[in-house]
């Protein structure tokens, strides 16, 4: 008997960036996977960035997008424990809203922030933590409380509130039609709670593929089951400026054009106009083309 | 010993030294001059710490910096998701440089100014907040100042420490353990009473004097103060090995010699 192909309504998860947007409405909390220059989904980044949506909460372990979406006025609260490239640690576009007081800064411990996420994944409230007592993690989110163990210990810890997700946008090596989805860059962050916090999880990567027929050793890098996958989006260089291992490294000089284009009046419309463009495939060609972006080294420290 | 060695090579040998008897721990060093004091800690005195590649990995080779060879061994894995249990478990020790400290060792990476509209916004919290409550931390300073030794209480706090006004019955602090703080011009301890800052060791050819002056608040000087320990000829050896692009004669302005100039 053969194998039974798997199919049924929900069950060809492939769609367009564009389509993506179009499930995402104003006043959305949207989670966004990678970590600061890493694997983060830039190309749905980007149809964001070209469509008319806004007024959003974005949680991140912040990258360019955080920028990007900042200086586009996409962003009105902002769930962070760092905005940085690493490489070049503060991004311009970030200080500059974060000094005018242009969004609301709900700045949380890195630990915390998965924490949050986690709490949201298991369907519970809270989960309690002595990270970000003494701090002013406190004051920068009102709205945290404490909670007194039940148990003999009576110690005060912070009850770290379930931070769910309307939608997630992560990117991933490969996908395939179906949602499963492998990533073979060396760190998986915190893809796998951005997932599981998330009504809805689209996945965009650099290959969709109709089955991942996988040996037991790439399975072990699969984060996140397929019954928390919406979409997948296939995005050649999808996560370009940031990096993509094994398959492209971060592109520093494109990300030193993102920090110069801050300091320029009107800096943003043209880098906007210039670099984000109208769509994917000419932002790929401008940004090098895919010969150029497959050669882009692996960081390296 | 009549070795010439640069400022940024005592730094390096100082920073090794915050990790001596820390135990089977992570040592983790953020920027070139803490990380290579990791390193050196490791081939030297306390071969039992445990080190990254700075990606992902458990190395027990150190990874020179800048100068990652083709496919360094690996020991075992450390995720930044491994790094978070490694963090809560206790077992880690970090030095990192934030943007201020204060008189009970609390630091900010945030900004400066205020919380909801800073002057200056730098990275955010990171993992200050965990970090500090959970496993020993250290400080790295390369421009002793009353900017970075403020005054008052840092502007926010990520990084939290023994000002007893931040803390209510019945939170745990125990774990709280501000180690070092190593400067251009000093190296500074916690293990005055009640934690206050101590002058643990002076640079060659730096007063006291000059070392309150530049800090916002009382400093402790022990009777014994002495000089911070020159790097010896093994040690110069060892930190070229593990910089071989010399990285380190960039961290500081000018890349100053170790012994001033009198």
């Amino acid at each position: 008997m053969g194998f039974r192909p798997v199919s049924g309504p929900g069950l060809d998860k492939r769609m367009t960036a564009e389509e993506v947007v179009a499930r995402l409405k104003p006043g959305m909390t949207i989670g966004i996977g990678g970590w600061g220059p890493r694997r983060k989904p830039m190309a749905l980044v980007r149809a964001i960035l070209r469509s008319d949506l806004t007024d959003l909460t974005v949680v991140a372990y912040g990258g360019p997008e955080c920028g990007m979406l900042l200086a586009a006025g996409k962003v009105r609260k902002l769930i962070y424990g760092f905005v940085s490239m690493d490489v070049i640690p503060t991004d311009p576009f970030f200080r500059k809203a974060r000094q005018a007081a242009s969004f609301e800064a709900r700045e949380i411990d890195e630990g915390l922030l998965q924490w949050g996420l986690r709490a949201a994944a298991m369907r519970v409230p809270f989960l309690p933590t002595r990270t970000g007592l003494g701090s002013d993690v406190l004051k920068a989110n009102p709205d945290f409380r404490l909670v007194t163990s039940p148990y003999e210990d009576g110690e005060v810890l912070l009850a770290m509130p379930a931070i769910r997700l309307d939608a997630a946008l992560l990117h991933a090596t490969r996908a395939d039609r179906l949602g499963n989805t492998l990533v073979l860059s060396p760190d998986p962050f915190f893809d796998e709670h951005f997932a599981r916090a998330a009504d809805a999880c689209y996945v965009s990567a650099d290959e969709v593929v109709d089955r991942l027929d996988l040996s037991p050793q790439e399975a072990r890098y699969n984060l996140y089951e397929r019954c928390f996958v919406t979409g997948v989006v296939e995005t050649p260089f999808g996560a370009h400026p940031t990096a993509s291992a094994p398959h492209y490294g971060w592109d520093v000089a494109a990300m030193k054009a993102y920090v110069a284009a801050a300091d320029a009046e009107g800096g943003w419309s043209a880098y906007a106009a210039d670099v984000i463009g109208g769509s994917e495939a000419d932002y790929v060609e401008r940004a090098g083309g895919p010969a150029a972006l497959s050669a882009l080294p692996m960081p390296a420290f | 010993m009549a070795t010439d060695f640069s400022l940024a090579e005592l730094l390096i040998v100082a920073c090794a030294d915050a990790f001596r008897d820390n135990g089977e721990i992570l040592a983790s060093g953020i920027g070139v001059i803490p990380r290579l004091g990791a390193s050196l800690a490791r081939l030297t005195h306390s071969p039992e710490l445990m080190l990254t590649d700075g990606e992902a990995y458990l190395v027990e080779e150190p990874i020179p910096v800048g100068a990652r060879p083709a496919s360094p061994p690996m020991s075992g894995y450390m995720s930044y998701a491994r790094v978070f249990d490694i963090v809560w478990s206790g077992k880690r020790h970090v030095i990192i440089g934030p943007l201020q400290i204060d008189r009970w060792g609390q630091t900010n990476l945030s900004g400066v100014g205020s919380y909801d509209k800073p002057k200056v916004a730098m990275l955010g919290m990171r993992g200050l907040p965990g970090n500090s409550i959970n496993h020993i931390n250290s400080a790295f300073v390369t421009n002793h100042s009353k900017r970075v030794f403020v005054e008052g209480e840092v502007d926010i706090i990520g990084g939290v420490g023994y000002n007893p006004a931040r803390w209510a019955d019945g939170m745990n602090r125990s774990s709280v353990d501000n180690r070092r703080i190593i400067t251009n011009l000093c190296v500074m301890d916690f293990e005055g009473p009640d934690h206050r800052i101590r002058v643990r060791s002076l640079h060659p050819g730096v007063s006291f004097e000059e070392v309150q002056e530049t800090t916002g608040f009382p400093l402790i000087r022990p009777a014994d103060l002495g000089a911070t320990p020159a790097p010896s000829a093994e040690e110069l050896e060892i930190i070229a090995r593990l910089d071989p692009k010399n990285l380190r004669s960039r961290q500081l302005k000018d890349n100053p010699p170790g012994r001033r100039a009198a």
